[in-house]
């Protein structure tokens, strides 16, 4: 089946779009000063940028195969479904291992774990002891 | 028009993926490699969907949906065994 010419552009913005704010996410991903900051460029704009090309691969191929291309809308469940939980392990995981973070962050986030964990509290300049 | 935008989008994610490689590299801590990783295996899945479009075959998103899959539960081990101290309890 032919593809017309408006169907053809929606389809290139979107992969267009969705590589360029990928790579914006991993321009974070590596420039981003300490690992809480980093979290972010990942796990929100990579995501957007990989489902935006997603979206478009399938409108292309349901196009091209005159049927609902089924395997791209499973990933983008998958992948949709699955980012935001790991994101939320990897940040739990930082914070239990006591991961620095830079010095203008107001407050350190292990005072409330350990206040409420019970622990004896540790000194607020307990970020530049620790790691 | 998409044929034309496919070699610039491919070129992007290649280079997101050397920036994801440099994290994985250079990271101070491991968390941030396992970070690295996990947005690694997310962008192969976007440069696979691109091939998919490139080769006009369908075939290779079964190779996207395994990476999806094996890449989540290999992020979730990890981070567990980082935080438990193991990964099945």
């Amino acid at each position: 089946m032919e593809m017309p010419l408006w169907l053809d552009a929606i389809v290139a913005a979107l992969i267009l779009a969705g590589a360029l704010v990928a790579t914006i996410g991993s321009v974070g991903l590596a420039r981003m000063p300490d690992f809480y900051m980093r979290l972010h460029g990942p796990t929100k704009a990579s995501t957007l940028g990989v489902g935006a090309t997603l979206l478009g691969s399938m409108l292309w191929f349901s196009v091209a195969q005159g049927s609902v291309s089924v395997q791209e809308i499973l990933i983008t469940v998958f992948l949709f479904a699955t980012a935001p939980v790991s994101a939320h392990m990897m940040g739990r995981a930082a914070l239990h291992r006591r991961v620095r973070c830079q010095e203008k962050t107001n407050g350190q986030p292990w005072d409330e774990m350990d206040r409420l964990s019970g622990r004896a509290t540790q000194s607020s300049s307990s970020g530049e002891s620790q790691r | 028009m998409t044929e034309a935008i496919l070699p610039i989008a491919l070129a992007l994610f290649s280079v997101s993926l050397l920036l994801n490689l440099y994290r994985v590299l250079r990271g101070p801590d491991i968390i941030d490699r396992i970070l690295g990783l996990d947005t690694l295996n997310v962008n192969a899945i976007a440069v696979i969907v691109l091939g998919g479009i490139y080769m006009n075959s369908s075939l290779i998103f079964e190779a996207a949906l395994l990476i999806a899959l094996m890449g989540f539960v290999g992020t979730v081990a990890m981070t567990k065994y980082l935080v438990r101290g193991d990964v099945i309890e």
